[in-house]
């Protein structure tokens, strides 16, 4: 009895704190909305954070991209092996990466490596009062600290997709004339194919959706971080899994309803 | 001058203040004592727009900052230094660029100009040669210091401190103490300190408020604290709080 109970009374509280959190995420981006005229406050801390998630992650996102697609062109050419001509493989490595597994493994890795860093950092300084510092010396924090990073995450984690498609291509493209003996130009027939603009700008938009929602995650559960150094690190994984999810559940639906927009 | 008036504030459940009153003169340094959890950073929190009252009004000179906006209280605190219990250094930050945040803020000088200020507020504090080092590698009175320099670098009319002898070693404490003290002689600032460190409240204030149960129990000099015959006063005065254990031992 005593624990029926328990789970009635804990379901309308549970609701309440997950609207509480949506409230809270949502004013948020209010505020940052907002500040996007304070552009003196967040234009230097922008350039900073660009640097930090584009040219720092560049290294293991090119080196993720290449090995995905080398793999991507073993799997294909051994499916394609005495069934379908080896050309094909252009296409589909090429198709697969620029659709797929650039952008989605490009926003999955920096929103562990990008993500989990910055919600360390905001939470560090919420839980030392470095963040109440910066409003006591009349600097609007938010402008200051959230807005640069969701700028840099929209700018950047795009940038980095066209690295990553680049480096599975030519990846993908090397491995295949060196296994198979195809020619760069039978690999180039394919990969011409079945390619359509739209389908580079689809993965550009989808990675851009996914440099936001990883930057505003980050800054959401780093900004109103509690509870000191557990709560640190209790911020951090949040951010690192909420990003994931998100990610995941956003290809699904911008799959579904934004790709055969372009057609 | 900094009028309280009917200030509450609670956290969930929990009743913090209830009905402070409380007015700070310009130019004095009046010192908040209470225990620990009696809620005397949250009224300072107060003070400087940080948290939000439940109710009441926080006047300062002509303003109460209790309806502001977020701009207008922007320009409100500009005229505020605060300083943090643990220094609230930027990690990322060298020491020069932390002092230097709130001059290129609110100041349209030079590089130069900012240098120098930044100079001469560590040499105020007594730590000129640490100016390119990162927080991580000062020592905690080091780190108040700095905390200080970084207050007062803009230089406000109002100072606030939390706590700003705690965790320190004597000697430490005292230098922190005397330097609260120059600021009010030298710089003129009116200064707000949170403390249950009754030597500090001596040596610094020029008024002693006692913070208990949520309200503003009582409020005098330096000589007329030490002369009342309050419990908490006295409590505070001899650390009643460990005699009171001892007689108790001593009655079982």
């Amino acid at each position: 009895m005593e624990s029926t109970s328990v789970k009635k009374q804990s379901l309308p509280a549970y609701l309440e704190h997950v609207f509480a959190e949506i409230g809270k995420y949502s004013q948020l981006l209010w505020w940052s909305l907002r500040s996007l005229r304070d552009f003196s406050t967040y234009y230097e801390n922008t350039i900073k954070r660009m640097k930090f998630i584009g040219i720092r992650s560049l290294p293991i996102v090119l080196l993720t991209s290449a090995f995905v697609g080398m793999v991507e062109a073993v799997q294909v050419l051994y499916s394609l092996e005495g069934r379908a001509p080896y050309y094909l493989a252009g296409s589909v490595v090429v198709e697969s990466i620029i659709l797929e597994l650039g952008p989605v493994l490009t926003a999955l890795i920096l929103a562990g490596r990008v993500g989990a860093s910055i919600a360390a950092e905001l939470g560090t300084m919420r839980v030392t009062e470095q963040i109440d510092a910066l409003e006591v010396m009349a600097f609007n924090p938010v402008a200051y600290l959230v807005v640069p990073t969701l700028i840099a995450g929209v700018i950047m984690v795009p940038v980095l997709t066209i690295f990553a498609d680049a480096m599975g291509s030519i990846s993908g493209w090397l491995i295949s004339i060196i296994t198979v003996n195809m020619s760069s130009a039978e690999f180039l027939k394919g990969a011409r194919r079945f390619f359509l603009p739209w389908d580079l700008i689809y993965g550009i938009i989808k990675s851009a959706v996914f440099g936001f929602v990883i930057s505003a995650n980050a800054c959401y559960v780093g900004y109103f971080t509690t509870g000191g150094a557990e709560g640190v690190g209790k911020a951090t994984t949040r951010s690192v899994v909420m990003s994931c999810v998100m990610i995941l559940i956003l290809d699904y639906i911008m799959a579904q309803f934004i790709l055969k927009l372009g057609w | 001058m900094i009028k309280i008036v009917n200030l509450h504030k609670c956290f969930s459940s929990n009743q913090v203040l209830r009905a402070v009153n409380l007015e700070i003169h310009d130019g004095e340094a009046t010192v908040i004592i209470g225990k620990s959890g009696s809620g005397k950073t949250v009224l300072l929190k107060l003070i400087i727009g940080l948290l939000p009252p439940d109710h009441g009004e926080i006047w300062i000179d002509d303003q109460n900052i209790v309806t502001l906006n977020f701009r207008m209280l922007q320009s409100i605190r500009r005229h505020f230094g605060y300083v943090f219990q643990a220094a609230a250094l930027f990690d990322s930050m060298t020491v020069a660029e932390n002092i230097g945040l709130g001059i290129k803020k609110f100041f349209n000088w030079s590089d130069q100009k900012i240098h120098d200020r930044v100079k001469e507020c560590l040499e105020f504090v007594d730590l000129s040669d640490v100016a390119n080092k990162f927080p991580a590698e000062l020592s905690g009175g080091m780190k108040k210091r700095v905390g200080i320099a970084r207050a007062i670098a803009a230089a406000p009319r109002y100072i606030l401190f939390d706590e700003p002898t705690t965790g320190l070693d004597p000697e430490t404490a005292e230098n922190i103490n005397q330097l609260i003290v120059r600021l009010k002689h030298e710089l003129k600032m009116t200064s707000i300190i949170v403390t249950h460190d009754m030597h500090s409240a001596f040596t610094i204030g020029d008024s002693i408020a006692l913070l208990h149960n949520g309200v503003i129990e009582l409020q005098g000099t330096p000589e007329t604290i030490r002369g009342m015959h309050h419990h908490e006063i006295q409590k505070f005065l001899i650390g009643c709080f460990r005699v009171e254990k001892i007689e108790a031992l001593y009655e079982k």
